[in-house]
């Protein structure tokens, strides 16, 4: 095969991005856990890991210029490289969020939960999940989960909305729990916002296997409908 | 040749085929090319690019048993009519080679002396300075015009061989490998030159390097052996350059463009 150092490059680079995006994982996973259990210790480690994972992005981010000025990738090498450019910028912020949900354990202090943690923990887990399989699509550039997986964007918002309104209803019901209320859904907020972000993920794939941009539908609008109609 | 309404296309090819003797070079090429464009021809060795830039002014026609068939239209006319002179072609569309090669005379005779058989009355010393101007020589050259053109670089050779080709202003310039033997400065300078040219011409460039094609060209036609087994070459995929080299349509320019071609 020509082009054989290329490859390998090329395949370090994948490599590379799944080890980043294990990290978001579990950082996503391991800040939720932490804020169910209150550790804020657990807090303060995925805090300082945050800064592993801004680290891996530049290096990544390196690597992939380097890649560029060295190799003039054409075609799809090129797409594959570009993009790879804006996923990583993907994963590092969805590690933001998780380092967002660290802050808000250790803002919170001794304050305990308003309520046990449920609804939060099924998103987190839904958001990994779904950018678990993003990355597979994206290292197999396979189109078709990189259609269906934004779909699921639909059961996070679900619950995003559930939370949402519980949070309200007890807002009303006692007004002196407006900021803890807040706070959590903050971390619902953020963890919304990790489902939003494997859909950027699932849209450059089809980018890189195609060369067709395109948006994903975002169930988004609809969510934001949603809550307009009720304050009326 | 008459220059009726200039047509959107420089030269438009119908179902052309280059033969020498019985064997097919070049099969069934139909291209448009677009007027004051550049347009490269890229492919593996082999595959007919210097061939079929040679049919666009029957340069081919030195090979004794070459022939076309199918048509190559330039304003809508046939260049193999029975009524086509080939050196009227020639001056209408002029080509520049690999290797520079200027006459082994002044740099001004070398572009005064083509400019002179072909007819040409007007002022000489303004064709000279105008011609040299505009193939970005003049600057470099003008205290020492009658100074042989061989005490030039290389890339300052090229482009005298460029300043005489637009001394006789043609319609196109044809330019096969014009950077291969010239140094990286060198090379950029003929390809800033190009898009200074474009604006008064029609060029089509051949050439190897596919990151040269990227830079210079609006349009790139890729050219490949039409199947397997097969000697003959063809243009299997024409279109804008940008899309050749982010998104193209045929698996094998993709290999050619991404370097994982043979």
């Amino acid at each position: 095969m020509i082009r054989k150092t290329f490859e390998s490059e090329i395949q370090q680079v994948k490599d590379e991005v799944l080890l980043l995006g294990s990290m978001v994982e579990h950082a996503i996973i391991g800040s939720v856990e932490a804020l169910k259990k209150r550790d804020i210790k657990a807090a303060e480690k995925i805090i300082a890991e945050d800064k592993e994972i801004n680290k891996k992005r530049f290096a990544i981010e390196n690597q992939l210029m380097i890649l560029i000025a060295t190799q003039q990738p054409m075609a799809h090498d090129l797409r594959l490289l570009a993009s790879t450019m804006e996923i990583i910028s993907e994963l590092e912020r969805m590690g933001d969020y998780a380092k967002g949900i660290a802050n808000i354990n250790i803002r919170m202090g001794e304050e305990p939960l308003l309520k046990p943690l449920i609804d939060i923990p099924r998103m987190a887990q839904k958001g990994a999940d779904m950018l678990h399989r993003s990355l597979s699509a994206f290292i197999n550039e396979d189109v078709e989960a990189a259609k269906t997986i934004p779909m699921e964007d639909d059961e996070v918002d679900a619950l995003y909305n559930q939370i949402y309104h519980e949070l309200m209803l007890i807002i009303i019901q006692d007004p002196r729990s407006i900021e803890r209320a807040n706070w959590l859904l903050w971390v619902g907020h953020n963890l919304e916002r990790v489902a939003d972000r494997v859909t950027n993920i699932c849209e450059r794939t089809i980018f890189i296997a195609t060369g067709e941009f395109g948006e994903i539908k975002s169930s988004d609008d609809e969510f934001w409908k949603g809550q307009q109609v009720q304050h009326k | 040749m008459q220059n009726t309404q200039p047509p959107e296309y420089a030269i438009e090819t119908k179902n052309l085929f280059i033969f020498y003797g019985s064997f097919a070079a070049v099969s069934e090429v139909n291209i448009k090319i677009e007027r004051q464009k550049v347009t490269a021809i890229i492919g593996p060795s082999g595959c007919g690019k210097s061939t079929l830039l040679r049919a666009f002014n029957r340069m081919n026609d030195f090979v004794p048993s070459s022939y076309v068939t199918g048509e190559v239209l330039l304003h809508g006319q046939n260049l193999y009519g029975s009524n086509i002179d080939p050196v009227e072609v020639r001056r209408r569309i002029g080509m520049v080679f690999q290797k520079p090669n200027p006459f082994p005379k002044s740099i001004y005779e070398n572009i005064a002396w083509g400019a002179r058989i072909n007819g040409f009355k007007g002022n000489m010393d303004e064709l000279v300075e105008q011609s040299l101007r505009g193939a970005a020589l003049w600057e470099e050259v003008k205290d020492k015009i009658h100074k042989s053109a061989y005490e030039l670089s290389g890339g300052q050779q090229q482009r005298l061989c460029i300043a005489r080709t637009i001394a006789i202003q043609p319609d196109i310039i044809l330019m096969d490998e014009p950077a291969s033997a010239l140094d990286p400065i060198s090379t950029l300078r003929i390809e800033e030159l190009m898009q200074e040219l474009k604006k008064n011409y029609t060029i089509i460039i051949v050439t190897h390097n596919m990151q040269q094609a990227a830079r210079v060209s609006d349009y790139t036609a890729m050219m490949m052996l039409d199947r397997e087994g097969s000697r003959s070459g063809t243009v299997i995929e024409f279109s804008e350059t940008k899309r050749i080299f982010t998104n193209p349509k045929d698996k094998r320019t993709e290999d050619y463009v991404t370097g994982r071609f043979g």
